[in-house]
């Protein structure tokens, strides 16, 4: 397993060859509070980089999950359709929201790494 | 948009917030905690316990002279010369239109009557008073006071036992007790459908009893985010989003708060529409709507019908924690207002099932007298 990139979004990804998995930040998580809903794409979805890919819901609002880069829709965390908490509990492990064929490599070279992202985040505090 | 930081107010309870940990953000010109521990873990908290809420941000209004309950009358339809001393009663100041410009709490305290009103409408609403009413008794805001709630079933043996007597209060009942050495004016009331009360209090006193409450094992403090959903399960409207100056008391189904004495006499703003909406049925209908799965529809959410025709908008919704799942509240036309009636929820261009249920979501819990 390759380390998460970040967008400046505060989406993670997870890039396992040419297929990449797709979460929300631990960051994220804790500002949106207790989630209670999420909404997945459909299997086969093809999703663009910046663009909509899942809607994540806490008590309070509606926020878009979006697509840190571009791809096709492989598969879907159904866990989080029972138990939408897995993003606040465990938002880069088993809340995990979706998995992606990349379409394009090189769209992962803006992407943050651990320790831009950081940075990033501590620069909003 | 939110006012820049530098021009918020703060309540005598703000240094509390954060020495709590509270998410702070800006609310109708204040900074005022949103959640400290979480939002579900404060509702729950609420529920089965007792929470303490910092509701200073609200106006309180003192209207004096032997005039005041009259005067009061000729801009509210509800019965305030009849309200009896150490009695409190839910209103709305009302407009030519039959609008509201606010809802209020009012209670009579012998020598006076006292208001709460909201933050948002407290420099408008002090504004209409004294322009309407400030020939005829004495509009004074109280800016010194602050307003500390404390809610749940366990509420009443907590502050019991700070304030000996404050038991004895029945809902909607008020009166002054002493707390932690200071006097302060108690109601039985509060906007979570839990049984609590509201404590007016001198700024000065307010975070030391603020603290002295929080240190009773049945108490934790409780931010915006978990009044919101409180008060929505308990089917309770928020001014601005379910009332406005556009919905009467008959179409937010508000009309029990009009007395018998009102409704034969008007002489309020607005009683000619409001009085014949309440003969003939208002064209529209707040109502309670539990939208199937597990999607929110949240505010301005589209209400259609079975066939697509739009016939509603959702004015307050999200998720109950004590119901366990998404509700909503919001106005359809009155034909299909009956519980009971599908509807769909338009979310995100998706038509979801729902079905219009009685309100309150979670049922109310208050210590009747």
């Amino acid at each position: 397993m390759s380390e998460l990139k970040y967008t400046n979004e505060h989406e993670w990804i997870r890039v396992d060859g040419d297929t990449a998995t797709v979460g929300i930040s631990p960051y994220a998580q804790e500002q949106l509070g207790d989630v209670v809903f999420v909404e997945l794409p459909e299997i086969g979805k093809a999703v663009e980089k910046g663009k909509e890919a899942a809607v994540v819901e806490s008590v309070k609002a509606a926020s878009e999950v979006y697509a840190p880069v571009s791809g096709e829709v492989i598969a879907v965390n159904d866990a989080l359709t029972k138990d939408p908490a897995l993003v606040n509990r465990s938002p880069t492990g088993d809340g995990w929201f979706l998995k992606l064929r990349l379409k394009d490599k090189g769209e992962l070279a803006g992407l943050m790494d651990e320790a831009a992202y950081q940075k990033f985040v501590q620069g909003l505090k | 948009m939110n006012a820049p930081a530098e021009t918020l107010l703060r309540t005598p309870l703000h240094a509390l917030h954060v020495a709590l940990g509270a998410r702070i953000v800006p609310f109708a010109g204040y900074e005022m905690p949103v959640q400290y521990d979480g939002i579900i873990s404060e509702h729950t908290h609420t529920r089965t316990h007792a929470g303490l809420f910092d509701v200073s941000h609200m106006g309180q209004v003192a209207l004096i002279g032997p005039d005041a309950a009259a005067a009061l009358e000729s801009l509210v339809p509800g019965d305030i010369a009849g309200l009896k001393p150490g009695r409190q009663r839910y209103t709305m100041f009302t407009n030519p239109r039959g609008g509201m410009l606010d809802d209020l709490m009012v209670t009579n305290a012998g020598d006076r009557l006292l208001l709460v009103i909201n933050a948002a409408c407290k420099a408008d609403d002090i504004a209409h008073m004294t322009a309407a009413i400030g020939a005829r008794c004495t509009v004074e805001p109280m800016p010194g006071r602050a307003l500390i709630a404390v809610q749940g079933p366990e509420a009443a043996q907590a502050i019991a036992r700070l304030a000996p007597g404050v038991e004895t209060l029945g809902f909607m009942t008020a009166g002054a007790f002493t707390i932690g050495g200071a006097r302060a004016w108690f109601s039985r009331s509060g906007y979570t459908g839990e049984d609590g009360f509201e404590i007016s209090i001198d700024n000065r006193d307010a975070e030391r009893v603020a603290r002295l409450i929080l240190d009773q094992p049945e108490v934790k403090p409780i931010g915006l985010g978990a009044r919101d959903s409180l008060r929505l399960e308990a089917g309770l409207c928020l001014y601005g989003h379910d009332i406005d100056q556009n919905t009467t008391p008959m179409e937010a189904d508000l009309a029990w708060t009009i007395g018998k004495r009102r409704r034969e006499q008007g002489g309020f703003p607005g009683a000619d529409v409001i009085l014949r909406q309440l003969r003939n049925g208002p064209p529209k209908k707040r109502v309670g709507i539990l939208p199937e799965g597990r999607a929110p529809a949240r505010e301005q959410t589209e209400i259609t019908d079975a066939q697509g025709r739009r016939i509603g908008t959702v004015t307050s919704g999200g998720y109950g924690p004590t119901l366990g799942g998404p509700l909503a509240m919001g106005y359809v036309e009155t034909a299909h207002s009956a519980v009971g009636t599908p509807v769909n929820l338009v979310v995100r261009g998706t038509p979801r099932p729902g079905r219009i249920v009685a309100l309150p979501f979670v049922p109310h819990r208050y210590k009747k007298g």
